[in-house]
């Protein structure tokens, strides 16, 4: 438990009063119809918020272990995401099983206790081989590959790419870890944030309509560049220099944005607006950690590689 | 003792299976009504009921067959004291009538629950419809039946398997329809099961 832990939460909680104080204020003033809602969705996305940094800061701040169960249940939530909206066959049910019950739960646990070398293998080459090969015994090939590749995506995003962002724990840098996870969180959810803001406020020209109807070229890079800023000025909760920081944040915010992309692509793929219902104004988890898939394991490995022991 | 027991149950079925409403056609009321649902797995009642806002779970009394809800001391508690089922008849004795307790039900006030197919089928169509709906409908002309479609129970708990999977289910509650004057027994249970298919659309999903 560190001092800089304690001051990050203080800050991200003083900005979460702030916005529920300006989301209080825009509630009177907003009159018109479509305006009114803009509102809501906002003020529903703020108190989610508050849940959110709660859960997740009381996890971090409590220590390692309960930050990786944390995830794991995480994990476990937007795999169930994941299959209710993807369709399956019979002849998959004990393949998907053994996602839920026994591959998420092992591969977490590798983490756990610390197995590096096994963690990072597990899933992409011994549930990629050994659940098709258990889906073959049901005897059903209809879409065969389609159906082992919907297998093996679920988990990879859901489960492993995201539990890249506890394995951070792991990693010796001279300074506490949990505050590399602490910042990859921030940078990556305050991207989301400040595109979404910039968006509402300068957005003109669809990025790309058909996949997400709300992007905007203003909301990406005016998000972009402020996320980048506010990482470059955190660079001292990480081993980064200031520089250093700036580039990591850029590779952070380019990933993220390409996770919630690759992620929108799917659910349009899936005829969804949302992956779920758990958090008002947020659609599930998955909508909520969809640019943490693709951010969590670059930052892991830039981290891994070029500044760990 | 029974209240607790039902409403731990009905908890654990929303957090396990997410029985989720989705009141399409119609909105939840306490009118009394005939539900009728798909039937893929044993997860059916529970899941139809706990998708139902508490006020209309309480006026509601879901079809079972008695040969598997009847058949043990603890299905039976669950079925008769904590969902308030009634427990049909599927093969009865000649000469009576297998409807009568559900009749009973609905002449008290209680909406019911049914699942025309008779049996679970494999979740990937949905099989023909039996005739007591149509015999309701006949009874109880007054009554709107709504049709509902569980969808994604088959993939949790499917026929066959010991094995759960814990994707999420949603109820989707559709227009009620009744039976017209003078409306053949076939083309009723066609229409019947046909609203029941409409609602499996993915198309008209969310």
């Amino acid at each position: 438990m560190t001092q800089q832990l304690i001051y990050v939460l203080a800050g991200i909680a003083a900005l979460l009063v702030i916005a529920s104080a300006t989301g209080v204020v825009l509630e009177r003033r907003a009159s018109e119809p479509r305006a009114r809602e803009t509102v809501h969705n906002l003020n529903a996305r703020i108190r989610a918020w508050w849940v959110m940094i709660v859960v997740l800061g009381g996890a971090i701040v409590l220590g390692e272990t309960t930050t990786i169960i944390l995830f794991t249940l995480l994990s476990f939530m937007a795999l169930r995401e994941f299959w209710t909206l993807t369709p399956s066959r019979r002849g998959d049910h004990v393949a998907l099983f053994l996602s839920f019950f026994v591959v998420l739960p092992l591969h977490y646990l590798l983490l756990g206790v610390g197995r590096y070398g096994l963690f990072s293998i597990f899933i992409p080459v011994y549930a990629f081989l050994i659940l098709p090969a258990v889906t073959t015994l049901a005897g059903d090939t209809s879409e065969f590959l389609a159906r082992s590749a919907k297998v093996q995506w679920g988990l990879m995003l859901t489960v492993y790419a995201v539990s890249h962002a506890p394995a951070l724990l792991l990693l010796e840098t001279g300074g506490p870890a949990a505050l590399l996870l602490v910042y990859l969180i921030v940078v990556v959810q305050l991207s989301d944030v400040f595109q979404y803001v910039w968006g509402k406020l300068l957005g003109r020209r669809l990025l790309a309509p058909g996949i997400s109807p709300s992007k905007t070229v203003e909301g990406l890079v005016g998000g972009a560049l402020s996320a980048i800023l506010v990482g470059t000025l955190l660079h001292g909760l990480t081993p980064f220099t200031p520089l250093q920081a700036a580039a990591i944040s850029a590779v952070i915010v380019v990933a993220g944005f390409f996770g919630g992309f690759v992620l929108s692509a799917i659910k349009r793929d899936l005829k969804a607006k949302d992956w779920g219902y758990l958090i008002e104004g947020h659609g599930g988890v998955l909508d909520r950690i969809d640019s943490l898939t693709f951010a969590a394991p670059l930052f892991f490995h830039m981290t891994r590689y070029w500044f760990a022991a | 003792m029974t209240e607790l027991v039902s409403g731990l149950l009905i908890w654990l079925v929303r957090l396990l299976l997410g029985a989720r409403a989705d009141w399409r056609g119609c909105a939840p009321n306490s009118e009394r009504r005939i539900y009728f649902a798909n039937h893929s797995s044993h997860f059916d009642t529970l899941a139809v009921m706990a998708a139902l806002p508490p006020p209309v779970r309480r006026l509601t009394r879901p079809a079972a067959a008695q040969d598997y809800w009847g058949a043990s001391p603890a299905r039976r508690f669950i079925a008769e004291r904590c969902l308030r089922a009634v427990l049909i008849d599927r093969a009865p004795p000649a000469g009576t009538d297998p409807l009568a307790p559900l009749q009973r039900a609905l002449e008290g006030g209680c909406s019911i629950l049914i699942f025309p197919e008779g049996t679970r089928g494999d979740g990937e169509a949905i099989a023909r419809f039996r005739s007591g709906i149509f015999q309701l409908s006949q009874r109880f002309p007054d009554v709107d039946l709504v049709p509902v479609y569980l969808d994604n129970l088959q993939r949790i708990l499917p026929k066959g398997s010991f094995l759960i999977v814990p994707i999420t289910c949603t109820a989707r509650f559709g227009a009620p329809l009744r039976a017209a004057p003078g409306e053949e027994r076939g083309a009723f249970l066609e229409r019947a099961r046909a609203a029941v298919l409409q609602l499996a659309e993915p198309g008209s999903a969310r």
